[in-house]
């Protein structure tokens, strides 16, 4: 099918290409990565600059007593010993809650804690010194004393009445209640048959390769700091570095680097960054601080963790009728910030069901806090969670009645008739392609020859599994997501453009970059807007001071809204570049066009170049009429004002084979249909969804942060949490299909988390599918060899 | 703490002599001390391949060794690989193929690529896929999910094969 001979297998162009739009193109950044010359945070070494290291608690609940800290301040190489009470002068306290989370609480944060530490792996005591190792040395010779408090771990512990308490004035360990609620489930469920899931998902966590790093600069000469960080959402940090520490917010820059990965974990505030700043402030001078592996796992944000019940109603004909749903979700011990922990659980309970005609629908959802390390979003937020349940009740539902998955899927669908489509939930859907895709895939796997050699193996005693998920997805939000909640998250994104004096483009965008490519679709779509080669046209990204502020990179937005931004701010100044042109050519603007780099007539015959019109508007602005502006640079912001959110859609295949004995799973084979709207770099496309496939297989797999009775985590090292290999993983295969969204000019949705959100519901229904003939079935991820040996009553 | 002992070895073809503390990883050195930041740390214990770096010509773990174990050895990194132009075609073929997304495990495997490549040649075959992923197996990537890297180590080892044939 593919891969004869050449060995590459890079995707084809869109049929909808324009000059660069829709273009397969490698990406013009990734040529400095691969010489050597990345230049990520902890590579940035600064004059006078210091290094942090933290002492942190081994215990996962435990007042605070004394500190002693003398003998360390003395070491070699100290310059300060830190702790709570230094910090808590100079820093405002936070609290992760936002305001349309109705009810939902939190514990006010501060860099480092004065009274009680509330998971293993909380940062105490900062040792800040001329090298690393030297404030390691210190943290030696720290003395804290400890008094340990009954920990809250388990996830169904944590709600027992008589539960010890994480924050001593609150009632419980509930920190948010929601319930949805749409037509009658109870009458649905009297008058239908159902099926019913009991489902766990494991935590687990980021592990970018480059873990969390920053280095935070004070100058007070100007009272200006600058903060050189691993993060994805610059401007959200100079919001808070500012308001949290008093600055003016002029004078705090944060730029963010090459960024070896973040996958959402880098966009949350950590008490480390706020104390790394902190310390900046105090001893003037700049200061660093990278985690290491260990820290990264003690300290990251970890996803997931939730235990979701749930049961479907369906009519004998195949028709679903409704769901409900009762997920509990473990947080750690306080809401994240700024973007909270509730987000994750709402989208399961609001996502559950979504690409089915259901009638009645009742969620509830339950954020509870725990003695462990902060649970908050990761890529595809929520989305693994409520994919894996909802396709785990249509397969059950389908066996029941003996139909097909891919049978029961086509009569569930919302169709084609039914746009823009109103979930029970709440959502709205502007346009889908699921019965499209749903085909697509179909003939894509050759699923009859599938089945037919999953009966013929099984004949053999090789027990292969085939398993398909649908989803949908949540791209381009509005402020619907942070903003009308209070929080300083933007949901517009500012381009400028500048066409230089040598008739070159330099573009500032507010979307960053972090290998996905955004930079390089930027270069495309301001290339094809202008009118010029993508050669010359350099685009700029992660640095507040500049480029205009904008809401960076999170939920899928940096092609369908700063994609747009850009195709906008380009429009502006092609339209700048002819009104110049025409001024000097005596020409009317609207019959001339801008090709492949010279200003044209409208048959394409050149007048003059771009470098022409720079030189002229620069340097010899005198022969431009009186009414004319020499002015090269437009600014451009856009933020999406039609649906909420933009809604992309697909399905996965997997392909798995499972071993009895030993309950090892080989992933054989992957497949997505996706639909992003329309593709500005199928290259890159592609790529999204492949590494996010593997991160959801992983998920599905491997990945789980794994804790003892005591609040413990238990493999917090790259030997012992299993992060998924080459060797392990399969070939993917994926098409597309493109639905644009009419909301934009440019029409793309997002695609960065289509691979993660249904990746682990496809696994899981692969392997179910394996062990039906056994007689039995796994309802917890990851499916670890033993836990597929338990489900088969091996052990 | 023991003090500094005097090391001398050859990186990226230039003679180097520094004194350093023996506690100092190979890593740390060949970053913090000469600068050569395309070595990357991503779990100092061995697991993770970000920072594989040739030794006396054989990918090894700088951050599982000492500085001081390097002494009078030969340390090659992506940089000095870069300028030499001896990955010049993985580097090709990554580019055209977007076998990477952040970068930061891409040093460690261009490295465990390029010697890879050759014991293939050696054997006068091309790798399979399998073998591919097999050899990749001690270098985690968290962004591309492996398939890219594979095509492009896949390409580079057929067009060799095929120079090898024509020639």
């Amino acid at each position: 099918m593919r891969r004869r001979g050449g060995g590459v297998s890079a995707a084809t162009d869109s049929p909808g290409r324009g000059r660069y739009i829709g273009r397969g193109l490698p990406r013009p950044g990734a040529k400095r990565l691969l010489a050597g010359r990345g230049r990520y945070t902890d590579d940035v070494v600064l004059p006078r600059m210091l290094h942090a290291a933290f002492l942190r608690s081994p215990y996962a609940h435990a007042r605070l007593g004394a500190i002693e800290t003398a003998e360390a301040a003395a070491m070699p190489g100290v310059h300060a010993v830190l702790t709570g009470a230094d910090f808590a002068r100079i820093c405002a306290p936070w609290t992760g809650t936002l305001s349309h989370f109705k009810g939902l609480r939190s514990a006010p944060q501060r860099p480092l804690p004065t009274d009680r530490v509330v998971w293993a792996g909380q940062p105490v005591v900062m040792v800040v010194a001329e090298s690393r190792a030297e404030a390691e040395d210190a943290l030696e010779v720290i003395g804290i004393d400890f008094e340990e408090l009954e920990p809250v771990v388990d996830l169904d512990a944590a709600r027992a009445a008589d539960a010890p308490r994480i924050d001593a004035d609150a009632p419980d360990n509930v920190l948010f209640r929601t319930r949805i609620e749409a037509g009658s489930t109870a009458e649905a469920f009297a008058e239908a048959r159902s099926v019913a899931v009991d489902l766990r998902f494991g935590r687990h966590t980021a592990v970018t390769m480059e873990p969390r790093a920053l280095v935070a600069d004070y100058d007070p000469a100007e009272e200006r700091l600058t903060v050189h960080q691993s993060t994805q959402t610059p401007y959200q940090f100079q919001d808070i570095y500012a308001r949290h520490f008093g600055l003016s917010e002029a004078r705090v820059r944060v730029i963010a680097p090459d960024v070896g990965g973040s996958f959402g974990m880098k966009l949350h505030l950590y008490h480390e960054d706020m104390a790394v700043v902190g310390a900046s402030l105090l001893l003037k001078r700049p200061v660093k601080f990278t985690a290491d592996r260990m820290e990264a796992f003690a300290s990251d944000i970890h996803a997931r963790d939730h235990r979701v019940r749930a049961r479907l109603a369906f009519a004998e004909d195949g028709r679903m009728r409704a769901i409900e749903v009762d997920d509990v979700t473990g947080v750690g011990p306080f809401s994240a910030y700024p973007r909270t922990s509730a987000v994750e659980g709402n989208q399961v309970v609001r996502l559950i069901g979504a690409p089915y005609r259901l009638s009645d629908y009742r969620a509830d959802l339950t954020v509870v806090a725990q003695n462990k390390v902060q649970m908050s979003q990761y890529r595809a937020v929520g989305h693994p969670i409520a994919c894996a349940v909802t396709e785990r009740l249509v397969d059950l539902a389908a066996r029941e009645l003996g139909l097909d998955p891919f049978e029961i899927r086509r009569r569930n669908y919302v169709t084609d008739t039914m746009y823009p489509h109103r979930t029970p939930s709440g959502y709205t859907f502007e346009r889908l392609s699921l019965a499209t895709c749903l085909d697509r895939l179909h003939a894509l796997m050759d699923y009859p020859a599938l089945r037919a050699e999953q009966a013929a193996l099984r004949e053999t005693g090789i027990h292969r599994g085939i398993g398909i998920a649908t989803y949908v997805e949540i791209t381009n939000p509005t402020p619907a997501f942070y903003g009308v909640g209070g929080a300083h998250i933007s949901a517009q994104d500012g381009c400028v453009l500048k066409l230089t004096p040598a008739g070159d483009v330099a573009c500032a965008i507010s979307i960053t970059e972090q290998g996905q490519g955004s930079e390089a679709i930027v270069g495309q779509i301001v290339a094809e807007g202008v009118g010029l080669d993508r050669d010359r046209v350099r685009v700029l990204t992660g640095d507040t001071e500049t480029t205009p502020s904008g809401g960076a990179t999170w939920a899928c937005r940096g092609a369908g809204i700063g994609g747009e931004t850009a195709l906008q701010a380009a429009r502006k100044l092609r339209a700048r570049i002819l009104e110049i042109a025409a001024a000097i050519l005596q020409a009317e603007a609207s019959a001339l066009d801008i090709r492949d780099g010279a200003v044209t007539d409208a048959d394409g015959s050149p007048r003059m170049t771009l470098t022409e019109v720079a030189n002229l508007a620069y340097y010899r602005s005198d022969l431009l009429p009186p009414d004319v502006s020499p002015a090269l640079t437009v600014a451009h912001h856009f933020a999406p004002r039609g649906y909420p959110f933009a809604f992309t859609n697909g399905i996965h295949g997997s392909l798995v084979e499972v071993d009895p004995e030993t309950g090892l799973v080989r992933i054989l084979k992957h497949w997505v249909v996706e639909d992003c709207g329309r593709i500005i770099n199928p290259l890159l496309v592609d790529e999204q969804i492949r590494g996010g496939v593997v991160q959801g297989l992983g998920a599905a797999f491997f990945e789980e942060c794994r804790y003892g009775e005591t609040g413990q985590l238990l493999n917090g090292s790259m030997t012992d949490y299993l992060v998924p290999m080459a060797c392990e993983m399969p070939d993917i295969v994926i098409r597309h299909v493109e639905t644009p969204t009419q909301d934009t000019e440019l029409g793309a949705k997002g695609c960065g988390e289509a691979g993660t959100a249904a990746s682990s519901a496809a696994a899981l229904n692969a392997v179910n599918d394996a062990l039906l003939p056994l007689g039995a079935a796994v309802s917890q991820l990851p499916m670890t060899p033993e836990r597929i040996l338990r489900a088969l009553g091996v052990v | 703490m023991i003090a500094p002992q005097p090391v001398a070895l050859t990186v990226n073809g230039a003679k180097v002599r520094r004194f350093v503390e023996p506690r100092l990883s190979l890593a740390d050195f060949l970053r913090q001390d000469l600068g050569l930041t395309a070595v990357h740390l991503g779990c100092e214990i061995g697991a993770c391949g970000a920072c594989i770096v040739n030794l006396d010509g054989r990918p090894v773990h700088a951050c599982l060794m000492l500085a001081v174990q390097a002494d009078g050895m030969h340390v090659e990194t992506v940089e000095g690989l870069s300028d030499s132009g001896a990955i010049a075609a993985l580097q090709a073929a990554f580019h055209a193929r977007n076998a990477l997304q952040c970068g930061f495990c891409t040093p460690g495997i261009l490295v465990v690529a390029l010697a890879f490549l050759k014991d293939c040649r050696a054997g006068g075959a091309v790798p399979s896929r399998g073998a591919i992923r097999d050899a990749l197996s001690g270098n985690y990537c968290r962004c591309t999910g492996y398939e890219a890297i594979v095509d492009a180590i896949q390409g580079v080892a057929e067009a060799a094969c095929a120079a090898e044939a024509a020639a």
